[in-house]
C-alpha cells in the first residue's frame, strides 16, 4: 500500500476535505470551465488579475481528492504570480507528473506533493485538470468563458 | 482497520451456510474459474480480483484456442477465393453467424448481421431504418436508463430527419417508470429502443411486455442486449423484437464484434448502412447491385478471428447449465448487496426489485475514482465513473459510482476482498 499512502498524502487529504480558495469571485477578469468527462470532475476557475499581476484565483466544483487538492494548491501556489511566472509553473507541474523518473522537484514547493501521481496514470489527468483549465483562462482573459457561458469547457479528454 | 476486518470476515462464515444453499449443484464456480487463465494474474502483487465484467468478460481458453487456431490453420479472406483456406475461413464465419443465431433462437442465421458490437449495431439500425423511414413529428422512445450508445445514435438520426426523443423517466429504485412509458407510447412513436438489462445500475427491463406494448402502437423495437446476453436466456421470436443488439465482448468472446437481429422482412426493406466489398452483387458505375441480406450489412473484410471467437464463446456457454449459473450469480450478487450495504457510509445507486450482474454504490466522503485507485492497488478491479450513463447519474444527482459487476466465475471471496479493500478506503479517507 505504500503507492497509496505516496498518492494520498495527508496534504492533499487535508486540501481535500478543506479546499483553499473555494468560493466565486465576484467580477472577475477570467472565468473559465474545467471538465473531466472520464470521471465527472467539473470546475470553475476564477481569475483577477491586476495588470500582468493575478491578484485573486479561486475555484468551485466537484471531484476526486486529487483533482480538489490539486486545485487548492494551485490557487495558493499562483497567487502574487505573473502570468508568465504562471505558465512557467504549469510547464514544471506538467512535467513533474508525467515524467517517468523523479525530477528535481524542489523550485515547486508545496505542489511536489502530487509528485506520486506519476505512479498513476490513469489519475494524471485529474491532477491537471486545475492547470489546463487555469492556462486557457489566462490565454485570453477578456475572452475567457464568463459564467454561464454555454460554450465548451477546457476537457482533458 | 483490524476490528472491520475482522467483523467482515464473522459476516462471512454466518453467510457461508447460505451460499451452499444458495448456490445450485449443477454449477461448480471453481472448475469455471479454471477455465479462464487470466484469474490467476496477480496484479500490483496482489491477487487479481475481477469485478468488472460489465465493461467487458474475461475469456476462457476455449475462445483463446478457437482464435489461435483459426489463424493458424484457416486464415484466408471469406466468400472471395477457391483455395481450401478461404473454405474453411468462410465455413467457420458461418459457422460463428449460425451460433448467434442458435444463441439468440433467431428464426434463420440469415436474421443475422455481424457487427463490430453493440454501438455498431445501434448505429447501423439508426441509420439505415432510422434515417430511410423517419419524419418530422415523429418520435424515437427512449429511457433515462440507456447507455450513451443507445442515446447517441438516435440524436444523430433524430437531428438528421426531423424526429424527436422522448425519454420515459425512472424511479428511485431505478426501475423505468411504466405507467408513463404507457403514456408516452402513442400513434407518433415510430420507434422504441431500450436496453434489456442497464450497465449502470443492474436492472432487468421487462422488455417482453414493453416490446408488446410498443408493437400495438406500430412501434419498431430495438432492445440493447449488451449487459443480457452473459446472464440471461434470450428468446428474440418469444420477445418479438424487431431489432437486438449485443456485442462478443461482454460474453466471454473476443472484442470488435457483435450481433444485429432483425426481423427478416424489415433487413430486406432497408438500404445498405455502408458500401464496400462482400454487400454488393454486382458493380457498374451506372449502377450496384446489393447482396441479400445479411451481406447487404457487412461491407468490407469483417473481424472473422472475432467471429470465430464469438462462436466458441456461444460453445462455452453451451456446456454451462446457464439456469444454475443465473442462480450462482444472483446468490453472489444477493451478498454483495448485503456486505457493501452494512458498511458505514456506503449507500447503493440502484434497488430494482429485479437486477443481475451490478452492484452501483457511493461511500460517503469518498470520491468513486479515489476508492478505485486504492481498490486497485489491492487487486481489486472495478469501474468508477459515469459509465457512460451521465443521465442515470444526473437523475440521482450524484456525479460518478463505484461499480462492481459480476461475471459467471465471480465467488464470494470476490465480494469479501472487496469489502477488505473498501475498508482499506475508508482508513485512507477517515
Amino acid at each position: 500500500m505504500s503507492q497509496v499512502n505516496e498518492l494520498y498524502q495527508e496534504v492533499i487529504l487535508d486540501h481535500n476535505r478543506r479546499p483553499r480558495n473555494f468560493r466565486a469571485i465576484d467580477a472577475p477578469t477570467a472565468t473559465q470551465e474545467g471538465y473531466n468527462p472520464l470521471c465527472g470532475d467539473r470546475l470553475t476557475l476564477y481569475v483577477t488579475l491586476d495588470g500582468d499581476v493575478i491578484k485573486d484565483v479561486a475555484f468551485q466544483g466537484s471531484g476526486c481528492a486529487i483533482s480538489k487538492a490539486s486545485a487548492s494548491l494551485m490557487t495558493e501556489a499562483l497567487k502574487g504570480k505573473t502570468v508568465e511566472q504562471a505558465r512557467e509553473l504549469f510547464d514544471k507541474f506538467q512535467a513533474m507528473i508525467t515524467s517517468d523518473h523523479a525530477g528535481p522537484t524542489a523550485d515547486l514547493g508545496k505542489l511536489s506533493v502530487l509528485a506520486g501521481v506519476r505512479e498513476f496514470p490513469a489519475r494524471i489527468k485529474c491532477a491537471s485538470l486545475a492547470w489546463h483549465t487555469m492556462k486557457a483562462a489566462v490565454a485570453h482573459p477578456s475572452t475567457a468563458l464568463r459564467a454561464g457561458d454555454t460554450a465548451a469547457p477546457v476537457s482533458t479528454e | 482497520m483490524a476490528t472491520a476486518t475482522v467483523k467482515a470476515e464473522g459476516n462471512v462464515k454466518a453467510e457461508g451456510k447460505r451460499q451452499k444453499a444458495e448456490t445450485p449443484s449443477g454449477f461448480d464456480v471453481m472448475k469455471v474459474r479454471a477455465d479462464f487463465p487470466i484469474l490467476s494474474e496477480r496484479v500490483h502483487g496482489k491477487p487479481l480480483v475481477y469485478l468488472d465484467s460489465a465493461n467487458t468478460s474475461q475469456k476462457p481458453t476455449s475462445v483463446l484456442q478457437a482464435m489461435d487456431d483459426y489463424y493458424r490453420h484457416a486464415n484466408a479472406n471469406i466468400h472471395r477465393a477457391t483455395h481450401l483456406l478461404s473454405e474453411r475461413a468462410t465455413a467457420l464465419y458461418e459457422g460463428g453467424r449460425a451460433k448467434a443465431a442458435r444463441f439468440l433462437n433467431a428464426p434463420d442465421p440469415r436474421t443475422i448481421v455481424l457487427t463490430k458490437g453493440t454501438t455498431d449495431g445501434i448505429n447501423l439500425v439508426a441509420q439505415s431504418y432510422g434515417r430511410s423511414t423517419l419524419k418530422p413529428g415523429d418520435e424515437i422512445l427512449l429511457s433515462w436508463l440507456e447507455h450513451h450508445s443507445n442515446i447517441v445514435p438516435w440524436q444523430l438520426v433524430a437531428g438528421q430527419t426531423g424526429a424527436a426523443i422522448t425519454v420515459v423517466p425512472i424511479n428511485d429504485l431505478g426501475e423505468i417508470d411504466q405507467d408513463q412509458y404507457a403514456k408516452l407510447l402513442s400513434p407518433r412513436t415510430k420507434i422504441v429502443a431500450i436496453g434489456h438489462v442497464s450497465n449502470a445500475l443492474g436492472t432487468i427491463n421487462p422488455i417482453k411486455e414493453m416490446i408488446a406494448q410498443a408493437r400495438t402502437h406500430g412501434a419498431v423495437v430495438l432492445i440493447d442486449g449488451a449487459q443480457a446476453a452473459p446472464h440471461l436466456p434470450i428468446d428474440v421470436q418469444a420477445l418479438d423484437c424487431d431489432f437486438y443488439v449485443l456485442s462478443s465482448h461482454k460474453m466471454f468472446g473476443p472484442t470488435g464484434t457483435g450481433v444485429l437481429y432483425g426481423r427478416k422482412k424489415l433487413l430486406e426493406a432497408m438500404p445498405p448502412y455502408q458500401g464496400g466489398g462482400d454487400m454488393i452483387s454486382s458493380v457498374t458505375f451506372e449502377k450496384t447491385l446489393y447482396n441479400q441480406v445479411p451481406y447487404k450489412f457487412e461491407a468490407g473484410t469483417p473481424n472473422i478471428a472475432g467471429v470465430v471467437g464469438l462462436g466458441a464463446a456461444v460453445d462455452y456457454l453451451s456446456t454451462i447449465d446457464r439456469a444454475a449459473a443465473l442462480v450462482h450469480e444472483d446468490a453472489v450478487l444477493g451478498y454483495a448487496t448485503e456486505q457493501v450495504r452494512a458498511i458505514p457510509g456506503a449507500r447503493i445507486i440502484g434497488e430494482a426489485r429485479h437486477k443481475t450482474g451490478v452492484l452501483s454504490f457511493m461511500l460517503e466522503g469518498v470520491h468513486p475514482h479515489d476508492a478505485g485507485t486504492i481498490l486497485d492497488q489491492q487487486g481489486v478491479a472495478v469501474r468508477t465513473g459515469q459509465h457512460c450513463a451521465q443521465p442515470v447519474m444526473d437523475r440521482y444527482c450524484i456525479p460518478a459510482t463505484i461499480r462492481a459487476s459480476l461475471g459467471i466465475y465471480n465467488t464470494r471471496e470476490d465480494i469479501d476482498a472487496l469489502v477488505r479493500g473498501l475498508h482499506k478506503v475508508r482508513e485512507v479517507f477517515a
